[in-house]
């Protein structure tokens, strides 16, 4: 990382690294993806909402069931059966990666290569989550979880998946900046900028059509080198990451 | 380049991937180039797209590869985040359609049914035998133990369970287990044959991740306990109605044991014993196989539950009968394990 552009505050030395649980996987094409697999705690809680609608389930069939004797008791076996063994792993191979409890959180299923999971490998997981449960509450699972990388338990291990937060939603492309009353010009920044601190002048362009003007103009006067001292500092450094884009006025 | 005039030159590019994905996504969804063609046509009808804005699936992924460097290159310019970010969740979503595994076809899994299955079984030969030993040594040991001490049964099950056992096989004149049974009865035990027996081999399959102890437990104990029963019941006289109840869905049932457990011990070995690849590995290999045993053994435990549900307690059917239909079972799954796929010289 370079050095920090002058007047910024210090908050980081070159050898401090800050912790961070997302994954890069390279694809063959040379690019990198980012990913960011899912800890024990929201993958518990997912797990309680898909119980709790198992449960659900198997109480509707029952009900629905209870009138036809016993051939009903025999569907309710069955269907029960059915549900509780490959109720995840149809939601997984069918809907994009997530059972409704992994969808009410955010989360999907990938296999290790980051593509969508497949039937073989979503039945070995979900089978072997039965020793994943063990010895009571997912303690197998829950302790494999919190030794591997990539918080995987036993039945990702066994299976070559992993449980990751979905991408969130891509903010807005930046949109043409709309020229306003006082012509935004181009103008060169006084010194030469690094391409990491030229990126962070993009950045601060496109978020200030989403933040209030105080704040905007407050964000602007850390950078007094640049902004000049002027009264609008933040005008100047929307001219600034103008010229850096290319867009001339 | 600067970052405007990137965007300007590249964004035909993104949309026109984009579009692709969404028309791969809704092909997919009604499977077949026809459909395709289907919502090509009508978009050009709605004159949403022309049809030069959406790629064939066939362009994809050379496009694909184009973004990503496009991606590359926006990166090491270092243009904003948004941007970067954008193209990055384009890349992600057609990395993921590009690369998505597809499922086999039926054609692939009739053959595998048919071919693939039984090859399988004799490659993992060993584990099946080691599996079969398991489960049918306490089996055998208990039934000729309880011929000589009818009492040995209650090491393994209790009392109670013995006299249940010996009401429901008791061969008073019409008391017999094979009464005919009122068929909403034959379906209630059908789906709970399903139900228990698929349950308990598919945990011992899952068993096999304890090293294979838990696998070999079960094994033994089930062995046992179903060894115990037969031999009490055989020696207390009433071993023609117990017999002939269980002789047509034996041969399913107890295979399907036998190739659950050997897929658990398949799992259990791959962490005993990973030979030259590192326990992950060795581990994912032997799931791999495992779970596709475990196929074949879910359907037999099925087959099983629907001669036991349906036919097993049928009065009418002579014991003869039954005997034969058994003996025919075990020499037909036996075939079935045993010769396709021997074509290829050994």
């Amino acid at each position: 990382m370079a050095s920090t552009p002058p007047g910024l505050p210090v908050i980081a030395t070159e050898n401090d690294k800050l912790l961070d649980t997302r994954l890069t996987l390279e694809t063959p094409e040379g690019i990198e993806l980012v990913l960011a697999p899912a800890g024990p705690v929201v993958r518990g809680l997912a797990w309680s909402v898909d119980a709790a609608i198992r449960v659900a389930v198997y109480i509707a069939l029952g009900i629905v069931l209870s009138g036809l004797g016993k051939v009903g008791l025999g569907l309710w076996f069955l269907l029960s059966f059915l549900v509780g063994w490959f109720y995840p792993v149809v939601f997984e191979v069918y809907s994009d990666g997530s059972t409704p409890g992994k969808k009410a959180f955010g989360l999907r299923v990938l296999h290790d290569d980051g593509t969508p999971v497949g039937w073989q490998a979503s039945l070995v997981r979900n089978f072997i989550r039965t020793v994943d449960a063990m010895p009571i509450a997912y303690g197998f699972g829950l302790a494999t979880m919190l030794v591997t990388d990539r918080f995987k338990r036993l039945g990702d291990l066994t299976a070559g998946t992993m449980v990751v937060y979905r991408e969130r939603q891509p903010r807005p492309a930046p949109a043409a900046r709309q020229p306003d009353d006082r012509q935004l010009l181009a103008v060169p920044p006084p010194v030469a900028l690094l391409p990491a601190e030229q990126q962070l002048l993009l950045d601060y362009a496109d978020r200030v059509p989403r933040i209030n003007p105080e704040r905007a103009l407050e964000l602007a006067e850390l950078c007094p080198s640049l902004a000049g001292g002027q009264q609008a500092a933040d005008r100047r450094l929307l001219g600034i990451a103008s010229y850096i884009a290319g867009e001339r006025a | 380049m600067s970052q405007a005039s990137f965007v300007a030159h590249h964004e035909p590019d993104w949309q026109r991937l984009e579009a692709g994905l969404d028309a791969l996504r809704r092909g997919r969804r009604r499977s077949g180039a026809a459909a395709s063609e289907r919502s090509r046509d009508r978009s050009q009808i709605a004159g949403a797209h022309s049809i030069a804005d959406v790629p064939d699936p066939s362009e994809l992924p050379a496009l694909y590869r184009r973004v990503c460097q496009q991606l590359s290159l926006a990166q090491a310019r270092g243009y904003s985040r948004a941007l970067i970010e954008r193209m990055q969740a384009l890349t992600l979503r057609a990395h993921q359609a590009l690369y998505k595994r597809h499922l086999a076809p039926w054609r692939q899994v009739a053959l595998f049914l048919a071919v693939g299955y039984p090859r399988l079984v004799r490659e993992q030969f060993r584990f099946v035998l080691f599996s079969g030993l398991l489960f049918f040594g306490p089996l055998l040991a208990m039934i000729a133990g309880t011929q000589v001490n009818p009492e040995l049964a209650y090491t393994v099950i209790s009392q109670d369970q013995a006299a249940d056992f010996e009401t429901m096989y008791g061969s008073e004149a019409g008391e017999r287990y094979g009464r005919t049974r009122a068929s909403d009865t034959d379906v209630l035990m059908f789906g709970f044959y399903v139900k228990n027996n698929t349950s308990i081999g598919f945990q011992t399959f899952a068993g096999g991740l304890l090293a294979g102890i838990a696998t070999a437990f079960y094994l033994l104990y089930n062995g046992a306990v179903i060894g115990a029963v037969a031999g009490y019941l055989t020696a207390n006289g009433y071993g023609e109605t117990f017999w002939s109840f269980v002789a047509g869905h034996s041969s399913p049932e107890l295979t399907a044991i036998v190739l659950s457990g050997a897929a658990g011990l398949r799992v259990g070995w791959a962490l005993l014993a990973p030979g030259r690849y590192s326990r992950r590995r060795a581990l994912l290999e032997a799931g791999r196989i495992g779970v596709r045993i475990v196929y074949g053994a879910a359907i037999l435990f099925f087959i099983a539950a629907f001669v036991e549900a349906f036919w097993s307690s049928i009065v009418a059917v002579p014991p003869a009968t039954k005997y034969s239909v058994g003996i025919a079972g075990w020499a037909l799954l036996l075939a079935y394990l045993g010769l396709p796929g021997r074509d290829r010289a050994t």
